[in-house]
């Protein structure tokens, strides 16, 4: 093997799409998405089982949950902006694209905290309102650590680590940020649109 | 209490298929591990060698796959088949009776009894009782299975397989036995402290004895003749067993325990563990939790007086 | 450069840069794979032998009818901890071991893809057992079994803190083997020596590969049932409730859709041991290379479609019970397959009976008991009678001990030599097979007889007049000789670190690369990348003369901590991976959970809270970039 005569015509250090760092990334994302399919199937199971009316209370209100939805496939679009100015070498415009991210991101939350406090039911009124609570919470919480990763993405961009070239975290970020979306477009078809179709 | 709980005394229909299947299942593992155990010890001892010995490797060998393809796939392939169909087969003929049921018995599972209920022609249910189910020779019973709190299992081995009680639902399944006697059954799903004392028993009797049985469990609670039981009564009311149980025709209605309304009739007590006998009885009713540690029947603080009434007054309910 | 200085020599350079840290701060911060693989492996045997202590008290309680060794509380958490401590924290973590020790050294690598990751996931190992432990030291062990079915594990049923510590513990050991999952897929895809194409490793990579991707997949189903559990106990959520809309089956299709891919993760691994030391002991390469990998695999996959055999009793409708019949014979031909594979190679081989290859003779037959016995209880309508009696106690232990504890002793008795650089005792070698070969006969057969005699699982004590006595008596007197076994392995470990025979680095003769270095070996595995032609690298020379030689003197790698990158299938070079230094993150990062965890099971939330904080800011530290030197060194 011609390259192996001399490794150091090699790049050291990954740059490269398929890093280790990349491909750790990825595995995670792959577990996680197991982790909500586990968590949906609870709620489609106990919902084939139901006596009465699943959702107990009637199909869940789309109101504030239809633009929220908006919101957060917006903050999907201003990702992969940001991550495309990154590779052109466009600090700038990265950072700024991080930062709407990050707005887009707390919004969705914000709003779904209104959606649970106007909410009829609680985590203990019955499975239903168990599953509700703990699918959206378990997806809350995986928004707020991915903003928690675009704050230190943020940082790391003020500190100058990334230029166009080297950008392997916002990669591995913006993954994780575009599996958080899609976990939620699943999400919402099962709890809010399936209810209020069928 | 003692009985047979051996997978090899079927003693109705259901229960002599599965034996049937045992048989085949348990053959044919025999068979295949003395096979395998055969060829290891054949090939260790045929050629046997010194680690540097001879310093060649060995090359594959011609036709070497047929170790896979006929041990590994085609055969293991055409055992398998012809035991899920045997299996099939069984599942069909176990999963309901050839005949349509005699009647049917709600059985509630407990923290460690077991709560019988007879459903009678007319829909109504006045034949409650604990632990020790009784049924015709000859006739299918349906069984209706729940639970009061975990889930538990039932399990007459000679009968049928096991089906578990789960709370909230009901599953369905049947017995029949084919001969008179008792059979042994036992839970069979960890259900806490004293699962492991928490058998139940089988009476299958002829036609008329059953039917006696029946009369006489429908009745309520016998008018106790002598002083003694009457004090006994007494006691039960004023001492705190009402609040638990049941003895119909009395002002006791507690739903906590069994049903004692013909406890007298049944051949053990605290689900199979003890003989029902005055002795085993006192015992039990003075201190419950030394004999099955977790019940959660309390201790009596009863005078040995009144414990000799309450037990006199007990062995009246037949 | 140095100057006017004699050149360090290679290996001298490469050490180095490779070695772990001196004192204290080594001991917390190497990421070296050979002393993280060392570490997993003896801590699994600590935990193996807590659990076999936990099994005798177990069986001398059930030696006779009426025994009050145990009362029925003790009885409860007793068999409890004891399936917990081996199914969990023994089992896998095991195999882990001897992964985390092996796959650089048969990769043709200098350490596993992820070398801080691989520490975490050792320190959560160990985290997560002492949290487990914890229970016992205040008398809240866990006590509605392994299995834990609700709603008996609810607050009502289990009040205190018992099932708590059963929740939490178990998702913290999630996070290790998670973690572990991760750096073992990343390792397969990026760090084989250039020339290993996926064709060419180890069956024993082939099974933790496989299991890796199980574990991605089915540990999220245990951490889902434990977090509704914990939930259900604390929250006041309704899950398991059946009054509620819940069920008390959906924590039994959440457990098992978990619990059956992991016996399958507790097995492959081991499995894959077997099939790579029978070709070295009788004299040629395995039979149907191509077969067992498929096998393996297939496996795998197959596991995630059986779990509702453990649910036949339920009431489930035959439909599905009838699919999961099927299902479960299906998954018993690959397994065939393999086990044909060993009796060709030993047929068309030269059998060499050194202490390996016993324990390797006594796995496969062990493992047909416990395969057979598989289908008696996959034969749904058998299983009705079967399942929850003693019958399944003894497959599942022909299972667990003649597949993992079997091919584990083989696996310990083979690559000693390699870890330590001296050989065990052949002597007390075959003593220890003899003990444990008959005493799990005597010990666990009569499981079999005393299933089919009626005995219910899960019980503290029977009635005399069942029949049960005197085949409980014999288990009980055989799983003592059985831990004669393990004593005499014991022995012979100690014994053989001070006095046993040098080793040398090919001792067995055996073919693949981690016999190519030093026993033991060095900080950096291999002077030399080497660069692979065939799955036998070093047998060439004698099975294809003429066939391309491996090259086992490639480049040397010295400007730093550096190791070949290479592509997933063909592992063709495409980088040079500079491995990190030696760091505290890993560790420091385990404790934050373990705080986490402490105050999750107290209920004091500040802690969990302050314990996530420190969780972040942990992440951070690991994840922020150190600056490195154009030469390479890190500043």
């Amino acid at each position: 093997m011609s390259t192996m005569a001399d490794p150091y015509r090699l790049p050291v250090d990954p740059v490269g799409r398929f890093s280790p760092g990349w491909w750790a990334m990825v595995l995670v994302i792959a577990t996680e998405a197991m982790f909500f399919v586990y968590l949906l199937f609870g709620y489609l199971y106990l919902d084939s089982l139901a006596r009465g009316a699943w959702p107990p209370e009637g199909p869940p209100r789309l109101t504030l949950a239809a633009p929220n939805t908006v919101l957060l496939l917006a903050s999907s679009g201003t990702t992969w902006w940001a991550e495309r100015e990154i590779t052109r070498g466009a600090i700038g415009r990265f950072r700024i694209g991080l930062l709407v991210t990050f707005i887009l991101g707390a919004s969705f939350l914000g709003i779904q905290g209104l959606e649970y406090a106007r909410e009829r039911f609680t985590p203990s009124s019955h499975a239903y309102g168990s599953l509700f609570f703990t699918i959206t919470g378990f997806h809350a919480a995986h928004v707020a650590v991915g903003l928690l990763m675009l704050l230190v993405v943020q940082l790391r961009a003020a500190f100058g680590h990334f230029d166009a070239r080297r950008h392997l975290a916002v990669a591995n970020v913006t993954m994780y940020w575009h599996f958080v979306d899609a976990v939620w477009v699943v999400v919402f078809t099962t709890l809010y649109l399936l209810p209020n179709l069928g | 209490m003692n009985g047979d709980m051996s997978l090899f005394s079927p003693a109705g229909p259901a229960g002599r298929t599965l034996t049937q299947l045992g048989w085949w299942l348990l053959s044919v593992s025999v068979l295949v591990v003395l096979v395998v155990a055969g060829l290891v010890a054949w090939a260790i001892v045929r050629r046997r060698d010194g680690l540097h010995a001879a310093d060649e490797i060995g090359s594959p060998a011609p036709r070497e796959l047929r170790w896979i393809q006929l041990g590994g796939v085609a055969i293991p392939a055409v055992i398998l088949v012809v035991t899920l169909a045997f299996t099939l087969g069984a599942v069909h003929v176990t999963g309901a009776p050839a005949r349509r049921a005699a009647f049917t018995v709600e059985v509630t599972g407990h923290r460690w009894w077991w709560e019988l209920r007879y459903v009678q022609a007319d829909g109504t249910r006045r034949v409650v009782t604990a632990n020790e189910l009784h049924v015709p020779v000859g006739e299918p019973i349906r069984l209706e299975l729940t639970s009061g709190d975990v889930i538990h299992s039932y399990w007459v081995p000679a009968l049928n397989g096991k089906m578990d009680l789960n709370p909230g639902t009901t599953n369905v399944t049947w017995i029949m036995a084919d001969r008179a006697g008792t059979y042994r059954g036992q839970c069979t799903e960890y259900c806490g402290r004293q699962h492991a004392n928490m058998a139940t028993f089988v009476v299958a009797e002829p036609a008329e004895r059953f039917a006696e049985w029946l009369a006489s469990q429908e009745a309520p609670a016998a008018e106790p003749a002598s002083a003694d039981a009457r004090e006994g009564r007494a006691v039960f009311m004023r001492a705190g067993c009402a609040g638990c149980h049941t003895v119909r025709g009395t002002p006791a209605v507690g739903r906590v325990g069994p049903d004692l309304t013909h406890v007298a009739s049944r051949r053990t007590i605290a689900a199979g563990l003890l003989p029902n006998t005055p002795g085993y009885l006192a015992g039990w009713v003075s201190n419950a939790p030394a004999l099955k540690p977790g019940t959660l029947m309390p201790a009596s603080m009863l005078r040995p007086r009144e414990l000799h009434a309450l037990v006199a007054y007990l062995g009246t309910l037949k | 450069m140095t100057t006017g200085t004699t050149p360090v020599p290679l290996d001298e350079r490469l050490t180095r840069l490779w070695r772990t840290a001196p004192g204290v701060y080594g001991v917390f911060a190497t990421v070296d794979h050979k002393v993280i693989g060392r570490r997993y492996l003896v801590t699994s045997v600590v935990f193996l032998l807590l659990g076999g202590i936990e099994a005798a008290l177990l069986r001398v309680q059930l030696a006779t009818s009426g025994m009050r060794l145990l009362s029925p509380a003790m009885y409860d958490a007793v068999f409890t901890m004891h399936g917990l401590t081996m199914i969990f924290w023994y089992a896998a973590p095991v195999l882990s071991g001897f992964s985390n020790y092996l796959w650089p050294l048969m990769l043709g690598a200098r350490d596993m893809a992820c070398p801080r990751a691989n520490a975490l996931s050792y320190w959560t190992f160990l985290m997560s057992g002492i949290f487990l432990y914890t229970s016992v030291l205040l008398g809240q062990m866990p006590d509605a079994g392994w299995f834990a079915y609700a709603p008996l594990t609810g607050i009502a049923y289990s009040p205190g803190l018992r099932m708590d510590f059963y929740a939490i513990g178990l998702v913290f050991l999630g996070v290790s083997t998670t973690v572990g999952a991760v750096n073992f897929l990343v390792t397969i895809f990026r760090t084989r020596a250039p020339g290993m194409s996926l064709d060419r490793m180890p069956i024993f990579v082939w099974g933790t590969l496989t299991t890796s991707f199980a574990v991605l997949a089915a540990t999220p189903a245990l951490t889902v049932a434990c977090a509704f559990l914990y939930l259900d106990r604390r929250a006041g959520t309704r899950f398991y409730d059946a009054a509620a809309g819940g069920s008390a089956l959906l924590w039994q299709h959440l457990f098992w859709s978990f619990g059956h891919p992991w016996v399958y993760i507790v097995v492959l691994p081991a499995m894959g041991m077997i099939s790579d030391l029978i070709p070295t002991f009788c004299r040629r390469p395995l039979v149907g290379y191509p077969f067992v990998a498929l096998a393996t695999v297939s496996t795998g996959i197959l596991g995630f479609g059986v779990w509702v055999h453990h649910m036949f009793a339920t009431g489930i409708p035959p439909v599905a019970t009838s699919f999961f019949s099927a299902a479960s014979m299906v998954i018993t031909i690959p397994s065939a397959v393999a086990v044909f594979a060993w009796l060709a190679t030993m047929w068309h081989g030269r059998p060499v009976l050194r202490t390996p290859m016993l324990f390797a003779a006594g796995f496969i037959v062990l493992f047909v008991i416990g395969g057979v016995s598989g289908v008696v209880t996959g034969s749904v309508a058998y299983d009705w009678q079967v399942t929850d009696t003693y019958f399944v106690v003894a497959h599942l232990h022909y299972v667990l001990i003649g597949i993992n504890v079997f091919a584990v002793l083989a696996g310990f008795y083979y690559w000693f030599p390699k870890m330590t650089g001296r050989m065990l005792d052949e002597r007390l070698g075959r003593v220890n097979f003899w003990l444990m070969f008959i005493g799990f006969g005597v010990g666990f057969f009569p499981m079999h007889t005393l299933g089919l005699a009626g005995m219910p699982r899960r019980i503290y004590s029977y009635h005399p007049g069942l029949g049960w006595e005197w085949q409980n008596l014999w288990v009980t007197i055989g799983s003592f000789v059985f831990a004669l076994g393990i004593a005499a392995f014991l022995v012979n470990v100690v014994y053989s670190l001070r006095r046993g025979a040098e080793a040398g680095a090919n001792p067995w003769d055996a073919p693949t690369l981690e016999w190519a270095v030093p026993s033991p070996p060095p900080p950096h595995n291999f002077e030399r990348i080497p660069i692979v032609a065939s799955r036998h690298p070093l047998w060439e020379e004698r099975l294809s003369p003429d066939a391309p030689r491996t090259q086992l003197e490639g480049p040397a790698l010295d400007a730093g901590r550096d190791t070949p990158g290479t592509t997933a299938l063909d592992a063709e070079a495409d980088e040079v991976l500079r491995m990190p230094e030696d760091t505290l993150w890993p560790f420091a990062l385990a404790l934050t959970l373990l705080v986490i965890c402490y105050g999750l099971v107290a209920g004091r939330w500040w802690l969990a809270a302050a314990g996530a904080i420190g969780l972040a800011a942990t992440i951070v530290g690991w994840f922020w970039p150190v600056r490195h030197q154009p030469s390479g060194a890190a500043t």
